[in-house]
C-alpha cells in the first residue's frame, strides 16, 4: 500500500481561534469584492458590463492567435475574438474602461495597423455593446443560488442537523467569497467564466464539508464517551487521507490546464484551482469548527457540551 | 453468484446504450456506419454552443420610427373612443404626419371642450394647432425618445422569449449601439427559419371586412401572387376612405407554395389586436387540420364577445403582419374568449405562430443589417488549446490513481471511463447544447467521482489495515462509504436542481450536466466498481492489490 500520509493525529480545533481570523479575512475582502461587483466599481468582464465592438475585414486570413497575442502585447489582454467563416472577418469584442471609452476602437486598429502591417484591413463598423448577461440573467442567477442554498441548508439539516447545515453552507459562502476577494484584489476580470468556475468550487465545497461531517457523524454515533473537540479532530485525521488526495488528483488537472491551457481557459482554471484549495482548507478549518460555536441548545447529534 | 451477473449485464447494458446514444456527436465514426443499418442509430447527437463552435450571428435594426408611428396611431385610436364616450361628435381622428395627430370634430363650439379633454387623457402631447373644427396635437419630444427606447428593450425581450421557446439553448443577445441587436444563434439547422422567428413583427389584427363596398368594387376572386401589387394600384382610385385591399394566400390544390392570392376589402382600423392575447396553441381539428387556438385574456374576451354580439353574420378577417389568414363569418356571437387561426400552415408553421404569438409582437419591424455565419466566441485556437491540455491532464490523473491504487486504480480508471461514457451518451440522447459551463459540470462530476472512488478506497484501507479478510474488508468500504456518498451527491444534486429550475442560459448548461453527471456518478460508484470487486473476490483472494 503506497501512502501518503500514514495515520495521523493533529489538533485541527485547537488552531480555529487563527483559521477564524485567516478566514474572517478573507470573507471581508470577498463582501468587500461584492459591494464593489454591486457599485460596478469591479473589474467586471464585458458579459456583465457591455463594452465596445470592432469587426475588420482582412485582405489575408488572419490567425486568432496571433491576433490575440499582439492585442495582448498592447494590453488588450481581455479581448472577446470571433471569427467569421467569410471574408477574413474578425469581431473583437472589449470591455470599457472608464475614460478611454472613444478610443478603445481606436486602439485597436492601431494595433491591427502595427502588429500586421502586411496583411491590410478595412473596419467594418465599431460600436457600443450592450451587457449579454443582462438585468435579467443576473437576478434569475441570484434567486438561483439562493435557493439551492436554502435546499442544502433543509437536506443537511434533516440528515445531519440544524447546524451542520448551516455551517456547509457558510463554509461553501466563505469560499466563493475568498475567491471573489482575491481576485478582486488581483484586479482580475471578473467573466462569465469566472461566475461559472465559483459555480463548480461551490459544488466541489460542499462535498468536502459534507464528507468530512459524515464521519464526525459516524465518530459521535460511535464513541459516546469522547468530548465533542476530540471526535470533530480525529474525523477530521480519519478523511485527512482522503481530503489530500482528492485535491491532489483535482490539482492535477487544473494546474496544467492554468499553466497551458491558453489564455481564455487561464483565469477560470485559476479560479477554479484557488477554489480548489481554499474549499480543502475551510471543510477543515471552517465548517467543522463551526460546529463548536454554534449558540443554544444542544442538538440531537451533538448532545454534550465541548 | 446470480446477483453478479445482474449487475454486471446492467453495466454491459448502459455501457451500450451510451455509446449507441453517442455515436451521433462523433462525425467521424458515426459517417463509417454503413448507409445500410445507419437509419438505426439516433440522427442528432450533442450539438456544441456558441462558445465552443459558432452559429449565425444576426445583427438587427429596431426600426424607431415606425415604432413612435404606431404609438401615434394607436393615441389616435383612444382618442376617437374617449370622443365617442364623451360624446363628442368628429369626422376624422388620425395621424397626420410622424408625430401629429389631427382632430376633425362635426360640430362648431366643442373644440376647446375637446382640447381640454385630450391635454387631461394625453399628457405626452402638446397642442399645436386649434381653430375651427380642427385641433391639432403632437408627441413631446421627451415621450418620443422614451418610446424608442422602450421599443429597442421591448424588442430585446420578445426576441429573447421567442428564441428561448423555439428551444435554442444558449444563445446571445445583446444591444449594439443605439438601436441594433447583435443575436448569435448556435448550430441552427434552418437558419432562414430561426431568421423569420425573430423578424417577424406578428402583429395580429382582427378586422371587419367591408361587406357594404366589396359586392361593387368588382376584385377578381383570385390572383397571381405576384400581381398582388398591381391589383392594389389597380383598385387604388376605387377603394372607399377607411378600406384597404388585404390578401389571403391560397393553397395549391395539387399542394406545394401557394401561388394564388384572394383580394379582401377590409376596413382599416383593427377591432382587436393581439396584445390581449394570453395564450396560442397548435390543435388539429376533426379533419386533422392544423390550426392555432387562441385564448384572449380577460379584457380580450370581453372585448371579442362585445365584436362578435355586435357583428353577427357578417365577415371577420384575422390579419397577421398584413396577410390576411382567414376571413370567417361570424355564425353566433363568441363568449368565451377563444378563437382559432386557421390557415394552410404546416405543423412546423403552426408552431412557430403559436410561438410568435404567446412572446408577443414586436414593438415596430426589424432590418437586418448583418447575417453571417461566425466562429465560436471563445476562438477556435483556446479551444483546442484547452481540449489538449484536458485530455494531457486527464491522462496524468488515471495514471495517479493505478500508481496510488494499483489494481483496484485500474478498476478507478475503468469507472471514469464508464462514467464519462455514460454522461456523454446521455447528453447526446437528450440532444444537449454543449457549451463551456457545461464542461465544467462534467469537470465537477469527473471529479466528484474520483473522489467517490477515493473514498471507497481508503474505506477499504482501514478495513484491511484493522485486519480483516479481503472479501469483508471491501464490502464494509463499501457501505460505509455508502451514505458519505450519497449524502454528498444529494446535497451537490440539490445545488444542481436548483440552478436547473430557476437558472436561465449558461447557468442553466452548467446544471443539466452537474444533474446528469452526480446520477450516473453515484451508479458507476456504487455498482459499476462494486460489481467488479464482487467478480474478483469470488477467487477469495488473501491479498487485494490497493
Amino acid at each position: 500500500m503506497l501512502e501518503i500520509v500514514g495515520k495521523t493525529n493533529i489538533d485541527f480545533m485547537g488552531k480555529r481561534h487563527v483559521a477564524f481570523g485567516v478566514s474572517g479575512l478573507l470573507v471581508l475582502l470577498g463582501l468587500l469584492a461584492l459591494v464593489q461587483i454591486g457599485t460596478g466599481a469591479a473589474n467586471l468582464g464585458i458579459d456583465f458590463a457591455g463594452g465596445t465592438a470592432v469587426q475588420l475585414k482582412f485582405e489575408n486570413e488572419i490567425g486568432l492567435e496571433q491576433a490575440r497575442q499582439a492585442l495582448g502585447k498592447h494590453g488588450l489582454h481581455e479581448a472577446e475574438l470571433q471569427e467569421f467563416t467569410q471574408d477574413h472577418k474578425l469581431l473583437i469584442r472589449v470591455k470599457t474602461e472608464g475614460t478611454l471609452e472613444q478610443k478603445i476602437a481606436e486602439r485597436i486598429v492601431e494595433v491591427f495597423e502595427q502588429e500586421f502591417s502586411h496583411n491590410k484591413f478595412v473596419v467594418d463598423s465599431s460600436t457600443e455593446i450592450g451587457p449579454t448577461i443582462g438585468y435579467r440573467l443576473q437576478q434569475d442567477a441570484l434567486l438561483a443560488i439562493t435557493i439551492s442554498l436554502i435546499g442544502i441548508i433543509l437536506y443537511v439539516a434533516t440528515r445531519f442537523e440544524l447546524r451542520f447545515g448551516v455551517a456547509a453552507a457558510i463554509a461553501t459562502f466563505h469560499d466563493v467569497l475568498a475567491v471573489l476577494g482575491i481576485y478582486y484584489l488581483l484586479d482580475k476580470e471578473i467573466t462569465l467564466l469566472v461566475v461559472t468556475a465559483l459555480l463548480t468550487l461551490a459544488g466541489y465545497s460542499l462535498t468536502d464539508s459534507v464528507v468530512v461531517f459524515d464521519r464526525i457523524r459516524e465518530n459521535l454515533r460511535a464513541r459516546r464517551r469522547e468530548t465533542i473537540l476530540n471526535i470533530i479532530n480525529a474525523g477530521i485525521n480519519q478523511v485527512l487521507t482522503r481530503t489530500l488526495i482528492t485535491t491532489l488528483t483535482v490539482v492535477l488537472v487544473l494546474v496544467p490546464l492554468t499553466l497551458f491551457g491558453g489564455e481564455v481557459l487561464h483565469d477560470f482554471s485559476l479560479a477554479l484551482l484557488m477554489g480548489v484549495i481554499v474549499g480543502t482548507y475551510s471543510s477543515v478549518f471552517v465548517a467543522s469548527p463551526l460546529l463548536l460555536v454554534w449558540p443554544g441548545g444542544k442538538g440531537r447529534l451533538l448532545s454534550r457540551g465541548a | 453468484m446470480k446477483k453478479i451477473r445482474g449487475r454486471l449485464f446492467l453495466v454491459l447494458f448502459l455501457s451500450v446504450i451510451s455509446f449507441y446514444l453517442f455515436l451521433p456527436s462523433w462525425p467521424s465514426l458515426y459517417d463509417r456506419v454503413p448507409e445500410s443499418v445507419r437509419w438505426l442509430i439516433p440522427p442528432r447527437g450533442v450539438s456544441l454552443g456558441l462558445d465552443l463552435q459558432g452559429g449565425i450571428h444576426l445583427v438587427l435594426e429596431v426600426e424607431e420610427e415606425r415604432a413612435v408611428e404606431i404609438a401615434v396611431d394607436r393615441a389616435a385610436k383612444a382618442m376617437q373612443d374617449l370622443l365617442t364616450d364623451k360624446d363628442i361628435a368628429f369626422d376624422k381622428i388620425e395621424r397626420v404626419s410622424n408625430l401629429q395627430v389631427q382632430l376633425d370634430l362635426s360640430k362648431d363650439g366643442t373644440v376647446e371642450e375637446t382640447a381640454e379633454l385630450v391635454r387631461d387623457e394625453f399628457p405626452s402631447y402638446f397642442q399645436v394647432s386649434l381653430d375651427g373644427r380642427t385641433l391639432v396635437v403632437e408627441l413631446l419630444g421627451s415621450e418620443v425618445d422614451r418610446i424608442k427606447n422602450a421599443a429597442i428593450n421591448q424588442a430585446l425581450e420578445t426576441i429573447r422569449n421567442r428564441i428561448d421557446q423555439f428551444g435554442v439553448t444558449e444563445p446571445l443577445l445583446q444591444r449594439q449601439g443605439r438601436k441594433e441587436l447583435v443575436i448569435q444563434l448556435p448550430g441552427v439547422k434552418d437558419p432562414e427559419r430561426a431568421k423569420s422567428l425573430i423578424q417577424d413583427t406578428a402583429l395580429l389584427e382582427f378586422k371587419m371586412l367591408d361587406e357594404d363596398n366589396q359586392p361593387g368594387l368588382g376584385l377578381p376572386l383570385q390572383v397571381q401572387r405576384s400581381e398582388e401589387s398591381t391589383i392594389r394600384e389597380k383598385f387604388a382610385d376605387k377603394v372607399p376612405e377607411g378600406s384597404e385591399i388585404l390578401f389571403e394566400s391560397v393553397p395549391d390544390p395539387k399542394g406545394g407554395v401557394p401561388v394564388f392570392s384572394r383580394p379582401y376589402l377590409v376596413r382599416q382600423g383593427a377591432v382587436l389586436t393581439g396584445d390581449v392575447l394570453q395564450d396560442a396553441r397548435v390543435n388539429y381539428t376533426e379533419f386533422s387540420e392544423v390550426y392555432v387556438g387562441v385564448t384572449f385574456d380577460s379584457k380580450g374576451a370581453k372585448e371579442f364577445g362585445r365584436i362578435t354580439s355586435a357583428n353577427v353574420g357578417k365577415f371577420m378577417a384575422i390579419v397577421l403582419d398584413g396577410t390576411v389568414y382567414s376571413a370567417p363569418r361570424i355564425n353566433e356571437p363568441i363568449l368565451g374568449g377563444r378563437a382559432q387561426i386557421t390557415g394552410n400552415f404546416t405543423t412546423d408553421e403552426a408552431n412557430d405562430l403559436a410561438i410568435v404569438l404567446r412572446a408577443g409582437a414586436l414593438p415596430a419591424p426589424m432590418k437586418t443589417i448583418q447575417d453571417l455565419t461566425v466562429g465560436p466566441s471563445l476562438g477556435q485556437d483556446s479551444i483546442e488549446k484547452g481540449l489538449k491540455t484536458t485530455l494531457i491532464a486527464g491522462v496524468i490523473v488515471l495514471i495517479f490513481m493505478v500508481f496510488y491504487y494499483r489494481m483496484s486504480g485500474m478498476i478507478a480508471d475503468a469507472a471514469l471511463v464508464l462514467n464519462l461514457l455514460c454522461l456523454l451518451g446521455a447528453l447526446s440522447g437528450l440532444n444537449a447544447t454543449l457549451t463551456l459551463p457545461g464542461i465544467a459540470g462534467i469537470i465537477l462530476t469527473i471529479g466528484m467521482g474520483v473522489d467517490s472512488n477515493i473514498l471507497i478506497f481508503e474505506r477499504i484501507r482501514e478495513e484491511l489495515r484493522q485486519g480483516r479478510p479481503v472479501r469483508l474488508a471491501v464490502d464494509a468500504g463499501y457501505d460505509k462509504a455508502f451514505l458519505t456518498i450519497v449524502d454528498s451527491h444529494v446535497t451537490t444534486l440539490i445545488t444542481g436542481l436548483a440552478l436547473f429550475l430557476f437558472g436561465t442560459g449558461p447557468i442553466k448548461g452548467f446544471a443539466v450536466t452537474l444533474c446528469l453527471g452526480i446520477a450516473i456518478n453515484l451508479f458507476t460508484a456504487l455498482i459499476g466498481t462494486k460489481v467488479v470487486f464482487d467478480l474478483i473476490n469470488r477467487r477469495k483472494l488473501e491479498r487485494l492489490s490497493i
